[in-house]
């Protein structure tokens, strides 16, 4: 289906990468919110909450993330598409309901414009030290998606993307911004509502009598309904069974769990999103991400000026780590140069991907500022001797 | 098992139950989880046998309640109630609970959760929707102590009692969850006992039929923990205790309805007033502030059978 024209503000615009996020959940058909303000994120919710009384929806500020990243989820079964939107300190007080919506597949997304930590940080400047934390920042094993957008542009496209793969595949959705990304400002162009795709929700056609609220689908996910409906269903965070009932034995536990992590493999590998260039001869190839990716852009163009036969691979889905299009390319390269706003945190993935077959060489940064593309050029140089 | 350790006269069942007989009750629990885990002497069953009976009495669609628990004892209530229901994480029942509603409005959404989970990990989520005046109707079942969990000091448990975590006798003051509630702007509060199982069904079907944020206490017995602990006796006893203690009380003021270990109990309806809930604030002022171009909330993404 098409999103719908009420949230679509088609046209080219000068948006920060912010603002482009909040008007990507409109187009998406987001009509909920909830957030508490924090830097540098507030701004999605602050345009949210200034777009939405006309478009048709509610955006409420709650009293703190805890509250604002479950209320998100009692919308969402309510029949809403909703998100919520944090930075560092938000982010890891969120933790508790992104494995909520994991165990409970809630489709919802968590906008994370990353700045530098731990703790309070850096508030106005930037990293991308929350790549870890996307992934693994609840307990237990599960699984999410994570996209990472490098220009206000993709904030707008990937958060309709992120919208649509969580419906697809019910799970929480992590749209990893940066500071940079976030205040930036840049030509975004908002195509006609009939041009931009939506994924609706999977309810299901069957009967309450004969629906199971956890019944895996064919793609390993089940079918959905929400509340009101007639269908007096159960959700609870407990491990459950195909009717939702809990259900605490080793094998319900297994085979949920393995189900929640496995129903993602298709973004693992071949449905990966990620730009690539110069590949085809590339001796050595830069995996970056987000506003890491942009610096890495000139050091590459500087690379090739120098005669170094360096090639661009850049994450967009960072979770699933896309691993099989990594893999294919580690036995025809010398090394991977990966640089990333943090001391080494997607560089332990490419290292695991690659499997030894070529080199790895991470380019840290604590935050705060983006690298030098100096600094990266001389790990491209030195990879490729 | 053992015959030896079964006294099997216990077993019998004392009068003969006519196949036809049917138990009111059943049509709103899902019967295929029974037996619940509830230990025997607790009270959690009666209120929800309460509230079964003020889902009959308020008239309700039962397609259009929806039960919201937080972890605990009584945040089991939701696995059993046949109604759409959500067991969420600890303390969140209530922010689960305003998503829920803001996008369904025409749902009645009831919070159903222990004294542990709505005011100590959850408490600050109940005073903001008290104050929002969302329209949730939170039922609080107060066992005086964290139950689930082996018996540990709440923020309600009275002072001197001896629990898993306070073993030499509690010296924190305890919450008066009453007061708490109209401080904070609840548009109904009431307390019972689950000896008062006939004022308790009413309560909770005034509630059912109240708009705003409406909350309603029921002291409840735990035998096995907080009973057992501070030689208090059976769930008999408590019942005894809750009949001679208290003091039905309507329209009391909340600062003097201080609950402690032994003393007396005021009971009663205690507010009941109108405030415009958060649903209506934020139209009015939207529409206010917008005009013709504020759009009512459309939240919903589908309809089903879409």
């Amino acid at each position: 289906m098409h999103a719908e024209p009420k949230g679509v503000l088609t046209g080219v615009h000068f948006l920060d990468g912010d603002h482009a996020c909040c008007e990507g959940t409109l187009a998406a058909g987001a009509r909920f919110a909830a957030g508490y303000p924090i830097t540098p994120s507030t701004e999605v919710v602050e345009r949210f909450a200034w777009r939405i009384p006309t478009v048709g929806g509610v955006f409420i500020q709650m009293e703190d993330e805890l509250a604002a990243s479950i209320a998100i989820q009692g919308a969402v079964w309510g029949g809403a598409k909703a998100f919520t939107v944090t930075s560092g300190p938000g982010f890891s007080l969120m933790m508790e309901h992104v494995g909520y919506a994991a165990m409970t597949e809630t489709p919802c997304v968590f906008v994370n414009v990353q700045r530098g930590g731990p703790s309070t940080g850096l508030p106005t400047l930037p990293a991308q030290a929350d790549m870890m934390q996307a992934r693994w920042g609840s307990h237990g094993d599960y699984g999410i998606i994570a996209l990472c957008p490098n220009s206000p542009q993709e904030c707008f496209d990937l958060t309709v993307t992120g919208f649509n793969l969580s419906e697809e595949f019910r799970v929480p959705v992590m749209l990893m911004l940066d500071e940079c990304i976030g205040h930036m400002t840049e030509k975004v162009v908002i195509p006609e509502a009939d041009k931009i795709e939506i994924t609706p929700r999977r309810l299901t056609k069957l009967a309450p009598k004969e629906f199971r609220l956890f019944q895996p689908q064919g793609d390993m996910v089940p079918d959905m309904v929400k509340a009101g409906d007639g269908y007096r269903f159960h959700v609870t965070g407990l491990t459950h069974d195909e009717r939702g009932y809990p259900s605490m034995n080793v094998e319900t536990q297994d085979r949920t769990v393995r189900r929640l992590q496995e129903k993602l493999k298709p973004l693992a590998n071949g449905r990966a999103l990620c730009e690539t260039e110069n590949l085809e001869d590339a001796e050595v190839v830069v995996v970056s991400y987000g506003i890491t990716s942009r610096v890495a852009q000139r050091a590459l163009q500087l690379a090739r000026a120098q005669g170094v036969k360096a090639g661009k691979f850049r994450i967009i889905s960072a979770w699933p780590f896309p691993e099989q299009r990594l893999r294919e390319l580690a036995g025809r390269v010398k090394a991977f140069v990966v640089p990333e706003l943090n001391l080494g945190q997607m560089v332990h993935e490419v290292k695991a991907a690659v499997a030894g077959q070529a080199k790895v060489i991470p380019v840290t940064h604590a935050g705060g500022s983006v690298h030098k593309p100096e600094a990266i050029l001389q790990a491209i140089v030195e990879a490729a001797r | 098992m053992n015959d030896v350790l079964i006294d099997k006269s216990t077993l019998e069942v004392p009068v003969e139950i006519p196949p036809e007989a049917v138990n009111p009750v059943e049509p709103f629990l899902r019967m295929d989880r029974m037996p619940h885990i509830w230990c025997p002497g607790c009270g959690i069953g009666t209120t929800v046998n309460c509230f079964t009976r003020a889902l009959i009495g308020s008239g309700k669609n039962l397609d259009k309640v929806a039960v919201v628990s937080g972890i605990g004892c009584t945040g089991r209530v939701a696995g059993y109630a046949q109604l759409d229901s959500f067991h969420t994480t600890h303390g969140r029942a209530i922010p689960f609970a305003t998503g829920l509603k803001l996008s369904n409005p025409e749902l009645d959404v009831v919070v159903y959760s222990g004294d542990g989970d709505l005011f100590a990990i959850g408490g600050n989520h109940f005073i903001h929707a008290a104050r929002r005046n969302m329209d949730l109707k939170v039922i609080c079942v107060n066992n005086l102590t964290y139950a689930m969990t082996g018996g540990q000091t709440a923020p309600t448990t009275p002072g001197k009692v001896i629990s898993a975590t306070s073993p030499y006798g509690v010296f924190e003051p305890a919450f008066n969850l009453v007061a708490l509630a109209e401080a904070a702007g609840a548009a109904y509060v009431a307390r019972w006992t689950t000896y008062h199982v006939k004022q308790l069904s009413r309560s909770m079907e005034e509630v059912l039929n109240k708009k705003g944020f409406c909350f309603i206490e029921v002291l409840s017995p735990c035998p096995t923990l907080y009973q057992r602990r501070n030689k208090m006796g059976e769930g008999l006893d408590a019942m005894k205790y809750y009949k001679q203690a208290s003091k039905v009380r309507n329209g009391a003021r909340t600062s003097e309805c201080d609950l402690s270990r032994d003393g007396e109990i005021v009971v009663g309806k205690f507010v009941d007033r109108d405030r415009p809930d958060y649903y209506d604030l934020l139209q009015a002022q939207m529409r206010e502030t917008l005009g013709d171009r504020y759009a009512t909330p459309e939240v919903s993404c589908c309809e089903a059978g879409e």
